[in-house]
């Protein structure tokens, strides 16, 4: 069992709050990431499991044991750096074997999973080269492969794609998919990509301002996204927003004074200000809908099979929505955008999902 | 065009430079070969047949005691830089990787030691290695030099650690390696050249002293070689053929010593580290 519980944790920096109250399961075998803007707390969040800082109160366990007092050696984890971080006066060898031989672990042991490691990432021809004989997709393999020998019940990545260029960036991420399958390991990954936040984990945790905004699987969170700030992060480009008043119990006034007919909770009362999400996907160009927006052309941006038509509201509110193929419009030319009713999301004064 | 004419300048000058910082050191090497009156008749000619002799070697090395003066000048020299540089990186390392509550302070007083000459301090020097009972030998000498140099080589090492990508201390935590294993395993190895470079700087004014050898050790055996040489320099007799061939074979120790340490002073050896 190496399940991850985190429990009521704190961290203060002096007066500085960076996290709050944190409250988290990652299950076994899971792959659990970590995602939010920088500075939200994630990366420290990751260290504080890591034991590389120390927590101001709260509890984590790993594996049925509580280790808020022991040193990150004892924690059963491996790292992963953003920067690979390699001892760059030791072999690819070496480097694996590194944490194994102050382990005293026998030889013929270190070996074997240092061959192990190598063989699953393909590292063999390059066991006898320096870090800096290496490329940056086989500095991050041989920094995998140093976290993989030991065997450790938790891997932890701190962002471990973003300094690969975009190619590479894909590969490794398919490749870390596959090596959590293989190697069944309970992962906890952080970065602020939510690309790979979306495509990597079985959980996303989204993070802000040092609290975990939401908890979910990746199309959850995607589909019934639990307050404004995850609505707003997960899905490129961003959901639209758009401010409205309840009219009645199926009406919404816009700001500029259009009228949608949208199934509301019933809790709502007329005058409550509340704020309409809608995905650019979910937006369609051409009006026979019942739900439409009105607006004019601002720019379309062709990406080829779809793109993307910036639509100006009498408010000046810019929205964005996926075009497929030739718009068939151009800019300057006054638009109109259905909307489909199961896919806009209702939020309150606070921020908070209705229903 | 320009940029030829700058080069060749800029070579001019230094070309220069060196004639003039190894002039005197060719000229003690080319008149320990001469003759008495050779080098007092034509002190800047090379040594021809006629005037060419070995009198001055084979009086150096004649004379038993000048070999224990190069084993102690050795020993000096090299004990004074492995403790300069063991304590050196040590004391570096914790100023600068562990916040503790006299930090600051400490490194202040680190760095009033480079300030401070610390012959200033003979007479106290002198006193507390008669009460240790550490005269007249090279542990006195060693002691000494060590804090002497300690100073300058924690202001520099720290500099160097200061560069070691926080990254690679903490992958190394995570491996489980002990404070004291990080240090040896990883911190020493990638400042390897700026050690060296303590090295040199340390080794070249232990060798050449004069001052404490004669202070600490001016006798029993344990004299350094350039204290060792003073003995062929008489109030009324100079002996000059032993003063200059004594002279040329101390250049060769330290000579070995700097071209094993400036093998050392690589570039870019935590490349590929980080990124």
């Amino acid at each position: 069992m190496s399940e991850v519980k985190i429990r009521n944790l704190h961290k203060s920096y002096g007066s500085v709050d960076v996290l709050k109250d944190n409250n988290l399961i990652v299950e076994n075998g899971a792959f659990v990431v970590l995602v939010g803007p920088s500075g939200c707390g994630k990366s420290t969040l990751l260290r504080c499991i890591a034991g590389l800082e120390p927590i101001s109160s709260g509890t984590i366990t790993i594996g049925g044991k509580t280790v808020n007092d022991l040193p990150p050696a004892q924690r059963e984890i491996a790292m992963v750096f953003q920067s690979y971080a390699l001892y760059p006066h030791m072999d690819v060898y070496g480097n694996m074997a590194f944490g194994l031989k102050f382990a005293k672990t026998p030889r013929p042991e270190i070996d074997a999973r240092v061959a192990e490691a190598a063989r699953i990432l393909q590292l063999e021809p390059l066991l006898k080269r320096r870090p800096r004989e290496l490329s940056g997709g086989q500095r991050q393999r041989v920094a995998i492969g140093r976290a993989i020998v030991r065997k450790p019940q938790v891997f932890l990545f701190d962002e471990p794609l973003s300094n690969l260029d975009a190619a590479l960036r894909i590969n490794t991420r398919v490749e870390i998919a596959k090596l959590h399958k293989m190697l069944a390991a309970t992962i906890v990954y952080v970065t602020h990509d939510q690309v790979e936040a979306m495509t990597l984990a079985d959980k996303i945790v989204v993070m802000n301002k040092g609290r975990i905004e939401q908890t979910g699987k990746p199309l959850d969170l995607y589909y019934k996204p639990a307050n404004l700030f995850v609505a707003g992060f997960i899905g490129s480009p961003a959901m639209n927003f758009l401010a409205a008043t309840v009219k009645d119990g199926k009406t919404l006034e816009l700001a500029d004074s259009q009228h949608l007919n949208v199934p509301l909770p019933a809790a709502s009362k007329p005058g409550d200000q509340v704020t309409l999400g809608c995905r650019p996907e979910h937006m369609r160009l051409g009006g026979d809908g019942t739900l439409a927006l009105k607006g004019t052309v601002d720019i379309i941006e062709r990406l080829g099979e779809t793109g993307f038509a910036h639509i100006r509201m009498a408010t000046g509110q810019t929205i964005i929505a996926e075009v497929r193929g030739d718009p068939g419009t151009s800019p300057g030319a006054s638009a109109t955008l259905s909307l489909a009713p199961a896919q806009l999301h209702l939020f309150d004064a606070s921020g908070q999902r209705l229903g | 065009m320009r940029r030829n004419i700058s080069a060749i300048a800029v070579h001019g000058i230094l070309g220069l430079y060196t004639l003039l910082a190894l002039f005197p050191i060719l000229l003690v090497i080319f008149n320990s070969f001469k003759t008495k009156n050779a080098i007092f008749g034509a002190p800047l000619t090379l040594p021809t047949p006629s005037t060419f002799s070995l009198v001055g070697y084979n009086r150096v090395f004649g004379d038993s005691a000048v070999g224990s003066y190069y084993v102690n000048s050795i020993a000096v020299t090299a004990g004074t830089i492995f403790f300069t540089l063991l304590f050196g990186a040590m004391a570096a390392w914790a100023l600068t990787e562990y916040r503790f509550r006299w930090n600051t302070l400490l490194a202040l007083f680190f760095s009033i030691g480079i300030m401070v000459p610390i012959r200033l301090g003979s007479v106290a020097i002198i006193q507390l290695v008669v009460s240790l009972n550490l005269i007249n030998t090279r542990t006195a000498l060693i002691l000494v030099y060590t804090a002497q140099n300690l100073p300058l080589s924690i202001f520099i090492l720290s500099e160097f650690i200061a560069q070691i990508p926080k990254d690679l201390r903490e992958a190394a935590r995570c491996d489980g390696l002990s404070e004291y294993n990080i240090f040896f395993h990883i911190v020493l190895p990638l400042i390897r050249p700026a050690m060296a470079t303590v090295a040199v700087f340390t080794m070249i004014p232990v060798w050449n002293d004069l001052w404490f050898p004669l202070l600490l050790a001016p006798t029993g055996g344990k004299q350094t070689i350039t204290l060792g040489i003073q003995q062929f320099l008489g109030q009324y007799i100079t002996d000059w053929n032993a003063v200059l061939a004594a002279l040329s074979t101390a250049i060769i120790p330290v000579l070995l010593l700097y071209v094993v340490f400036s093998r050392q002073l690589i570039r870019g050896l935590t490349s590929g580290a980080v990124k």
